[in-house]
């Protein structure tokens, strides 16, 4: 135990064996990457955000207002009844960004979730089985990576039928090749660790190894391509509701406000700072997130 | 080296023949009727089944992919339904338009990160180490069109200094290249600080300075020749997809290259535009890949194939 006393004006002071009390753990990672917890508060303030756009909202996002029109039928800048201006339709900016953000987690998560199970499977696969399967796997990851994601998303989206569905089944199908290549370089390091050779001497199943030595070692990485995923999608979402791909109006999302603020904005160009710093925000949380988390996961690192 | 050479070149043609094929696969599944888009509405069914016939569309699917291989090789990729053209006029008429504003991007992502990049990596601190972190992440969390459309407002609308949207002389393309090179510098300024920072604490670059070698000769000559070449490989591989075409900043300043092309096909779902547009930007992409590939050992003398 350190010896901590207090002298006579209050400063405290380790004696003899100078064995410092240390800090609480999540100073001390406060301190060490304070980046991930900023990352951390955006991403808790989306998510709290999303989940209650309802309860936070002013008005009903999609309906017009008489009132949200200037006298010459423009849209209102900022003022007392909409805090983020209107539209051009007279439609309250404000409870629109917040049901945008419903939208884009939405597609964040599940096709991160998507392209997380598909490259993981096909990572492992690749990794410890190597050969002929390896080699299908990565050509198959090469022929991915080598499509212009934007492009391949988009036309998959018009053959799928336009909707938030398809738009992340789209995006969740088409992206997993990163987090395959990755779990594959995982896999093959792993495998050559001793005690997975000493597993096998004693018997062990292909599946035993697989999901008690291989898996718990690939997440790490895994947390952190997802993470970082979740904010790529949500760009890739915006952007292909800009492009009229994505989200269909009425309905909101960053992107296609930002779409429908670019036909007005030299007269009103707070149409599109609300919706494109909300989208800023969000997907910088998530890149603060992943890249403070694979910093910590580093074992390269100095402590 | 021939023996890696062929290999990889292999390589790269089962990767075209793959996006060939799921590009076809796609293409094959869009739920509309090219007979019927080149006719039109007021066409009879017996018209359209004539056409669907010498179209080839009424063929298996193997057969019809066979068909659209060997018209590839032939450097035949179809006719755009809309437009009655040749999909590769079509691209050939855009295509000095992309190839300058990708280039005038690349550029402007390296005049942006480069330099941040070196700075950074001199400045290596805990600290700054912190912001550093948090403005290129920022950049990299840029939404492309945002900033194409801010830099629109303020630059083209209210300062006036340059065209707001359309194509034509270098002065469309500043705008354009700029926002491609604000939100893509990041990746270049991270990667040259991480490289720079391992390659200035290695031991050759302790010996230059106990050598007493002069501080700048020491970062210039000795550091950054070594630690751009991870930079280099990134570089070669972004302008190659940059070549391609540069499909959602195009679209917003309304730039006539690929890029919009495809995006304009997609919207009409005119297929062959759209497949041709994909295999074009893909082949960029492989190519570019290979060239990577060999140059390495160019650069790096210790790669041995």
């Amino acid at each position: 135990m350190a010896t901590v006393m207090e002298t006579q004006n209050g400063i405290k002071q380790t004696l003899a064996y100078p064995q410092k009390k240390p800090a609480p753990r999540v100073w001390r990672l406060l301190k060490a990457y304070p980046l991930v917890f900023l990352g951390g508060i955006l991403v808790l303030g989306l998510i709290f955000v999303a989940v209650f756009a309802p309860q936070l909202q002013h008005f009903n996002p999609n309906q017009q207002f008489q009132n949200g029109l200037s006298a010459m039928g423009g849209p209102l800048p900022p003022n007392s009844t909409f805090v983020f201006g209107t539209d051009d339709l007279g439609r309250d900016i404000f409870s629109r960004v917040l049901f945008g953000a419903r939208v884009s987690l939405e597609v964040g998560v599940f096709s991160s979730i998507i392209s997380l199970f598909i490259g993981t499977s096909l990572g492992i696969i690749s990794g410890y089985f190597g050969k002929f399967v390896d080699t299908v796997i990565m050509r198959l990851t090469d022929i991915m990576l080598a499509f212009p994601l934007i492009l391949f998303v988009v036309a998959l989206v018009a053959s799928l039928g336009q909707s938030i569905t398809n738009l992340f089944i789209a995006i969740g199908v088409l992206g997993w090749a990163v987090t395959a290549r990755v779990v594959r370089a995982q896999v093959l390091s792993v495998k050559e660790y001793e005690y997975v050779q000493a597993a096998k001497a004693l018997g062990a199943s292909n599946w035993r190894i697989l999901t008690k030595i291989i898996f718990p070692n690939i997440i790490p990485p895994v947390i952190v391509l997802t993470t970082l995923s979740i904010g790529n999608n949500m760009l890739l979402e915006s952007t292909l509701s800009y492009l009229g791909i994505g989200v269909a109006p009425p309905n909101a999302s960053w992107g296609n406000m930002l779409a429908e603020g670019q036909q007005v904005f030299q007269y009103a160009p707070w149409l599109l700072y609300y919706p494109g710093l909300a989208l800023l925000l969000a997907v910088l949380g998530f890149n603060l997130l992943g890249d403070g988390l694979r910093e910590a996961f580093n074992p390269r690192r100095v402590r | 080296m021939i023996s890696y050479i062929i290999r990889r070149l292999g390589g790269s043609v089962i990767v075209l023949f793959g996006i060939a094929l799921i590009t076809f696969i796609l293409a094959y599944a869009v739920p509309s009727d090219p007979a019927r888009m080149i006719l039109g509405q007021h066409a009879t069914l017996q018209q359209v089944d004539a056409l669907r016939k010498q179209m080839g569309l009424d063929e298996p699917f193997i057969q019809q992919f066979g068909n659209y291989l060997m018209n590839i090789i032939h450097g035949n990729l179809g006719f755009s339904f809309l437009q009655n053209l040749p999909v590769a006029t079509l691209i050939g008429q855009r295509l000095p338009a992309t190839f300058q504003l990708a280039l005038v991007a690349w550029l402007m992502e390296l005049i942006i990160g480069l330099p941040i990049g070196v700075f950074m990596a001199l400045k290596d601190r805990k600290m700054t180490d912190h912001v550093f972190n948090l403005v290129s992440l920022i950049g990299i969390s840029l939404p492309t069109f945002f900033v194409g459309l801010e830099l629109m407002y303020w630059v083209a609308y209210r300062a006036n200094l340059f065209p707001v949207g359309g194509t034509g002389g270098l002065s469309f393309v500043i705008l354009p290249g700029l926002t491609y090179g604000i939100t893509g510098a990041a990746y270049y300024s991270r990667l040259l600080k991480s490289s720079m920072v391992d390659v200035l604490n290695s031991d050759y670059i302790r010996t230059a300075r106990a050598k007493g070698a002069a501080p700048l000769r020491v970062i210039m000559g000795h550091a950054f020749r070594n630690a751009i070449i991870p930079v280099i490989t990134y570089g070669a591989t972004d302008i190659g997809a940059l070549f391609g075409g540069i499909v959602v900043i195009e679209d917003v300043f309304g730039y006539s290259g690929i890029g919009q092309m495809a995006v304009q096909a997609i919207n009409n779902l005119d297929t062959p535009i759209i497949m041709g547009t994909v295999l074009f930007a893909a082949v960029f992409v492989v190519a570019f890949n290979f060239i990577v590939d060999l140059l390495y050992g160019l650069i790096d003398p210790r790669i041995t194939y």
